[in-house]
């Protein structure tokens, strides 16, 4: 031991239970503790019991494979986007141009392939490649130009939008071309059943994207450095991180992500049209990210919760349609949905010690 | 000292606009040894230790680590190089696990295709590296190692940033005030941590403006002055009082203790 000064000796009289944690917990202490570890299990909850209260409301026409089906197919895009934005978040920032990087993927998609006639994979390749693009700007606007992210993607948003507007002259391509000249756009529409259960493709690769994701930030060192830098940027930095990468990646991931979420929607919608509802899916897949417990000051939630308040959002409309509802009834629940849910993780923030 | 130097700088010159941060500083570290710097506020104390660490790139002059001229451009080149620093604010994420912590930018990955493809990071055997580090240390009170960083106490965060500096410092450590957000107790702690890692062979530079701290654990004492070295005195042959007025200017510094 040092050699202690003069005040200090009375220290070893002291008590030495350094680290003595009271065993006697309250139930509510446990809980936070918990949710605190488990970032998903809140909307997880939330979800099974709007399963519950719907399942009990409306009776077995709920519970019904197909109706439960029907549900992921409606949320698969908003699910595709909200892993997209996810990953923003998860950094503290938001990306507020995903909806439009999705849209003009899409319109490029469909142009390369009905109108300039080239083979639909590479039509697919390019679009896939325009929203990376999308994304590499907002990154490079992020991390190099060090501006914040709000503003970045609000000026890259109207940018895209108009060239996307630009670009297609607003002009729809319709299903049946899209049909007959290159089916591979539509793959995500692919349909089987089993028993009464509907599944698309589309349903599929949006699970399959949100697992991998989830195995990528929880499990590989890139994951982990996306977190810490969402958590404290200079202190990330300090233990060597390199910061500027990382943001890079991310916005470039999620534009690239936003690409595959079109392809996704031209399965859905048949045709691809420019002028697609963006800010709908734009706002509904910040929703799904908030509800789903991704705290929007950066590096806490899981994944899997995004996916969860993506079905909560959908079994919430659902259930409401089903009961004949006020649409705006749907709208208000989700607005109580998502201060709830900010209010929560405030709340599991201040678990510490 | 008949010891070659593990580290020196010399004529290290930093300007940021028209303040002279560091006008010709010198340093030297030996091996095995705790060298604590001081000096006033603004003496260029930070300036000094952000060129050793590669933090900011000095304007002018030459550090060498080990007799090899360095230029640290970064402070990841520093800690290739062997060069630990352990920042005032502790550069911890908090709601990352202590072990995931320790080994934040230099993560170990799975041995064969889970590793080399699926880029799986091997958490087991990082655990039980920062595991055997606490403890090695001392540190073991912490019961869960995968718990958040943001559950310890300011203690034991400290202690987890000191861990993490020994861990990987095969050169020097630096720590920046390490005791200055602490209580008694706690501060304690952390000076048998310095002195723990200093008994496993590394040296290490302690900046602090605990002058108790500094004279208990010193081996020798740089005072750093107006961007430069002042003098470097043996805390056995001084006061705390004569290091203060040095640091100050109110007492010149004897001639033996300049030429050091």
């Amino acid at each position: 031991m040092a050699q202690a000064q003069e005040f200090e000796k009375v220290l070893s009289s002291s008590d030495t239970s350094v680290a003595a944690f009271d065993e006697h917990k309250s139930a509510v202490k446990r809980i936070q503790h918990f949710l605190h570890s488990t970032p998903a299990a809140v909307p997880l909850i939330v979800l099974v019991l709007a399963i519950i209260i719907f399942g009990i409301t409306i009776g077995g026409r709920f519970f019904s494979s197909y109706t439960l089906t029907l549900i992921l197919q409606q949320i698969a895009i908003v699910g595709i986007l909200g892993a997209a934005q996810t990953l923003v978040i998860l950094t503290a920032g938001i990306d507020l141009s995903i909806g439009v990087i999705m849209v003009i993927s899409a319109v490029i998609m469909g142009n390369c392939a009905v109108s300039y006639g080239m083979p639909a994979v590479l039509a697919v390749a390019i679009g896939l490649a325009a929203g990376a693009a999308c994304g590499l700007l907002n990154g490079v606007l992020v991390a190099y130009m060090k501006l914040p992210p709000f503003i970045v993607t609000l000026g890259t948003w109207n940018i895209v939008m108009a060239t996307n507007f630009i670009y297609s002259a607003n002009e729809t391509i319709r299903d049946t071309d899209v049909d007959t000249q290159a089916p591979l756009l539509h793959l995500f529409a692919l349909s089987f059943k089993v028993g009464t259960a509907v599944l698309t493709l589309g349903v599929i690769a949006t699970v399959v994207l949100v697992l991998i994701l989830w195995y990528v930030l929880n499990h590989t060192a890139w994951g982990r450095h996306v977190y810490a830098v969402g958590d404290d940027q200079e202190a990330a930095k300090l233990s060597g991180i390199q910061t500027k990468k990382v943001l890079m990646t991310v916005y470039t991931l999620a534009g690239l992500i936003a690409a595959f979420a079109a392809w996704v929607s031209i399965g859905r919608n048949g045709s691809i049209s420019p002028s697609a509802a963006v800010t709908d899916y734009n706002l509904q897949a910040i929703t799904a990210t908030v509800i789903g417990g991704i705290s929007l000051f950066g590096g806490r939630g899981s994944i899997l919760g995004t996916l969860f308040g993506a079905m909560i959002v959908g079994v919430v409309s659902m259930g409401l349609n089903m009961l004949g509802a006020d649409p705006q009834w749907k709208v208000l629940l989700t607005g109580v949905l998502i201060i709830g849910a900010v209010a929560i993780d405030q709340w599991i923030r201040k678990v510490s010690a | 000292m008949t010891q070659e130097p593990i580290l020196t700088a010399r004529g290290l010159v930093k300007r940021y606009g028209r303040v002279t941060a560091l006008d010709n500083a010198d340093f030297d570290l030996y091996p095995g040894e705790i060298l604590a710097v001081i000096g006033d506020n603004g003496a260029g104390k930070s300036s000094l230790i952000k060129a050793i660490s590669g933090a900011a790139v000095p304007d002018e002059g030459e550090i060498r680590l080990e007799g090899q001229p360095v230029a640290f451009k970064s402070p990841m080149e520093a800690r290739e190089a062997g060069i630990e620093t352990v920042y005032q604010n502790l550069a911890l994420s908090p709601a990352l696990s202590i072990a995931d912590n320790m080994f934040l930018g230099r993560e170990i990955r799975k041995p064969g295709f889970l590793g080399e493809w699926l880029r799986m990071l091997d958490r087991p055997a990082m655990e039980k590296r920062a595991r055997d580090k606490l403890t090695e240390l001392g540190l073991m009170t912490i019961q869960n190692i995968s718990q958040a960083v943001e559950t310890l106490s300011g203690g034991q965060r400290q202690g987890v940033a000191v861990a993490r500096a020994a861990a990987f410092g095969s050169k020097m450590v630096i720590m920046d005030e390490p005791t200055a957000a602490l209580g008694v107790k706690e501060s304690r702690r952390v000076l048998e941590l310095i002195l723990d890692v200093k008994k496993r062979g590394l040296p290490i530079v302690l900046i602090s403006h605990n002058m108790p701290h500094v004279f208990e654990v010193a081996d020798r004492v740089h005072i750093h002055r107006l961007g430069r070295r002042l003098c470097v005195i043996d805390p056995k042959q001084y006061t705390m009082s004569d290091a203060v007025a040095f640091m100050t200017g109110a007492k010149l510094p004897p001639e033996a203790a300049l030429a050091a």
